[in-house]
């Protein structure tokens, strides 16, 4: 069928209409070969938009369109299917971006027109060469991979499991629950943050659809969306699962401790151990670097005290594959090590705490009961918290971190609840207390009498000026409201450390084939519009892994990624791609260039012919070795050579 | 109107191209010489188009992929990294200016990197001149 082309070139209101001549672009692609209509609309993605190439496709037989407006990453989808209900073949369509990359990045109208014109030309000559294609369909296996046993992971597997679906939550600690388990109270309805999680925890731990996998961590992923293999990691517990109950008297027997990560290094823990009373699954693991019969091979306490043989020193690391459908990264977060700004004295005076050190002190069941107390034992008369400790820093993160005001206020008021007589102090830069009840507690904090200082202070002091400075911590800062340097004197300081990105984000963006942010957090597809969907198909995220968030909004997160998951599965297929590699068996000379080249492994060698064969299914159509054929024989489909070729011809105009 | 340069930018689909599309969103002005080809995988960008973009009257070619390492398609990257040496080393031997090709890399959060890339490109090759000028004066020589 002899190709008739209806151009169409949208003003997108003034964003495209205010920068581009849009009457002399359709009138320009009235001029170029087997353009048949060529129109310009307000707003083509609009209903009478879509209407409009509907009725030229009925009246005069337009069998190809060509779009003119924004990134076919918006509207791509929008008019193939205008295409697929006229009856034409969706693949019959092509977009010139002359929005993104044309009226919005240009001041200059004549050659942001001139711009527009040669991008449509290249769409026209384009479009001319396109082939119908059948988008192919794939089967959603029905099993899900969440990997991240925090808050995040453990809601969304919730929410799937509930339904009946499998689910795999994959946590690399000895015990799911995350950050969330180890807070005191949540701002800003001072919840117990253990009384709300742990029940959640239980039923991740009993639930029949859900298969746990603490101690594990990812090694391989390979596959597509509703078809991925994933191999796992099952590291050595050294306790056997199915034998151990949890009773805990190894634990109680075993003579060796290491610093507790639970408790951030205020308490000891044994070498073997769970990182916490509550702690899913209830089963110790042993700490291979503090074990004295793995350090000087004696000891075994453990073992002769296990009542249940569940001691197992022989185990090794297993691997485990399994097949999903889809996957969510809900890997979490990493507090600030504020080490680096030694002006802050972390690490080098006492009583200079991080947050999740405090927040483990202040805890009822952390290493002091609750008791807030200095390196001496005695309990703080002052405390000074600080903001914005590696966050609003151009030297270390730029971005706000979201939930330290918050969390810094829930101190102040913890702290006057523990020791109604001590005085508290918030050092801040702007109070960023948006969020449903915030402002309230914001409130709330004031008036139980906490101070606040607007300044980043400059430096955390032992160096004492004056007799009131003696024996305790300098704050100085200038107090911008004011307008002068001041020195406050206290006992314990806080620092509110911020949120970044987990140590290996970058590893796991690599495994799960997802983009990171400029600050290292994982990219959602849309930063509006599809906040959990990532670039990969069937890779969605939620938490604190895309960006720093508290506890409302990640579980929303997870319940959104969730809900995308199951709307796959309940789907039970999905189209992919058409634009596979084949490779024409006539001109293949059989060299196996192109075997080497695929990522995929998609590309075999068929013995008896002397020729390669790519195996459509596992080809994910990037091209490469199309670009890389010294015969021309493989062609991706929708990529040809002609049509990239007419494309050039066409932009170069 | 002066001479402009025509450069053309084969953009992948995963990182630059939405890097370029940051660039708009956010409203970045550049510089509106680079006119843009959406390929799946900068790894699609074969020697030929890059030719037969200046045999057609471009004056500079520029390619972007996703980050070493990022690549969405694991590796494309990397072979468009080893075919584009080798075909500067050719296009150095056909007189081609080294500055008038480029391969670069914008991640898809990176507008202002696609910006900076697109800029400097342009004003290099506008320092060049253009491309077809040479050959015809060699031609007529």
């Amino acid at each position: 069928m002899e190709p008739k082309i209806g151009v169409y070139v949208c003003h997108c209101g003034s964003n495209i209409a205010g920068t581009v001549d849009v009457e002399q672009v359709a009138e320009y692609a009235r001029s170029l070969p087997a353009v048949e209509i060529a129109r310009d609309y307000k707003f083509m993605c609009s209903d009478p938009g879509q209407d409009l190439i509907k009725n030229d496709i009925r009246e005069f037989g337009i069998n190809r369109v060509v779009v003119a407006s924004c990134s076919p990453q918006m509207h791509e989808p929008t008019f193939r299917h205008v295409l697929q209900e006229s009856g034409l073949n969706p693949y019959f369509f092509e977009m010139a971006n002359i929005r993104e990359h044309c009226s919005w990045v240009t001041e200059d109208r004549e050659k942001a027109t001139e711009k527009a014109k040669a991008l449509v030309s290249a769409a026209v000559r384009r479009v001319y060469y396109h082939q119908a294609l059948e988008a192919n369909e794939v089967p959603i296996n029905p099993n899900t991979l969440i990997v991240g046993g925090g808050i995040a992971g453990i809601q969304a597997a919730l929410e799937i499991a509930d339904s009946e679906h499998k689910v795999y939550l994959v946590e690399r600690d000895p015990s799911i629950g995350g950050h969330m388990i180890q807070l005191d109270k949540t701002f800003p309805t001072l919840d117990c943050s253990a009384c709300i999680l742990t029940p959640k925890m239980s039923l991740v731990g009993a639930h029949p659809y859900i298969e746990l996998m603490t101690y594990s961590e990812v090694e391989e992923v390979s596959g597509f969306i509703g078809n991925f293999k994933v191999k796992i990691r099952k590291k050595a517990r050294y306790v056997d699962e199915d034998k151990c109950n949890g009773c805990g008297v190894c634990q109680e027997k075993c003579p060796w401790t290491a610093d507790s990560e639970f408790d951030v290094g205020l308490a000891k823990r044994k070498a073997i151990y769970t990182p916490f009373a509550q702690a899913v699954p209830n089963i110790p693991v042993i700490d291979k670097e503090h074990c004295a019969y793995f350090l000087k091979g004696k000891c075994r306490a453990c073992e002769k005290f296990c009542e249940r043989d569940a001691i197992n020193f022989e185990q090794v690391d297993q691997f485990v594959e399994i097949e999903v459908g889809n996957i969510i990264l809900t890997t979490g977060y990493k507090l600030f090590d504020p080490t680096p700004l030694t002006q802050y004295g972390y690490g080098r005076l006492d009583n200079v705490l991080t947050s999740l050190e405090f927040e483990r002190l202040v805890n009822a069941v952390g290493p002091t009961n609750g008791k807030i107390s200095l390196k001496d034992g005695t309990e703080p008369k002052s405390v000074a918290i600080i903001h914005c400790v590696g966050s609003r820093d151009a030297n270390y993160h730029e971005y706000c971190s979201r939930v330290c005001c918050m969390y810094s206020m829930k101190f102040a008021h913890l702290v006057s609840e523990h020791i109604p007589e001590a005085t508290v102090y918030e050092f801040y830069i702007d109070i960023r207390s948006a969020g449903k009840g915030f402002e309230e507690f914001y409130n709330r904090v004031l008036k139980e009498g906490t101070t606040f200082f607007r300044g980043r202070p400059g430096e955390v002091t032992n160096v004492a000026e004056t007799p009131e400075e003696k024996g305790k911590l300098v704050v100085q800062f200038e107090d911008t409201l004011v307008g002068r340097q001041r020195r406050i004197p206290v006992d314990m300081v806080i620092l509110s450390c911020g949120l970044e990105p987990q140590q290996d984000a970058e590893e796991v963006a690599r495994l799960f084939s997802v983009s990171r942010s400029a600050d290292g957090f994982f990219l959602e597809k849309h930063p509006k519009l599809d906040p959990v969907a990532t670039m990969t198909d069937g890779v969605f995220v939620a938490g604190c892994c895309q960006s720093p968030k508290d506890i409302p909004d990640t579980v929303a997160q997870a319940s959104a990624a969730a809900a995308r998951v199951l709307a796959l599965i309940s789907k039970g297929k999905v189209e992919i791609e058409a634009a596979t590699a084949v490779i024409d068996e006539e001109k293949c000379s059989g060299c196996r260039i192109c075997n080497l080249l695929c990522p995929y492994s998609a590309i075999s060698f068929v013995e008896d012919k002397k020729v390669s064969r790519v195996n459509e299914a596992l080809c994910k159509g990037c091209g490469t070795c199309v670009a890389a054929c010294p015969s021309s024989a493989i062609t991706q489909k929708h990529f040809t050579a002609e049509q990239i070729m007419a494309e050039l011809e066409g932009i170069l105009v | 109107m002066s001479w402009e340069p025509k450069i053309v930018g084969f953009l992948c689909n995963w990182c630059s191209y939405r890097g370029a599309d940051l660039a708009g969103t956010a409203r970045m002005k550049c510089s509106p010489n680079v006119r843009t080809i959406r390929v799946m995988c900068s790894g699609r960008v074969e020697p030929t188009f890059i030719l037969k973009a200046f045999q057609l009257g471009a004056d500079g070619v520029l390619v972007l992929g996703c980050h070493p390492g990022d690549c969405h398609y694991t590796e494309g990257n990397y072979k468009t990294l080893r075919r584009m040496s080798l075909l500067k080393k050719m296009l150095a031997q056909l007189g081609v200016e080294e500055e008038r090709v480029r391969l670069d890399w914008v991640s898809a959060s990176e507008g202002d990197h696609f910006v900076s890339i697109v800029n400097d490109m342009t004003e290099k090759v506008r320092a060049l001149g253009p491309f077809r000028q040479n050959s015809e004066e060699e031609k007529h020589g």
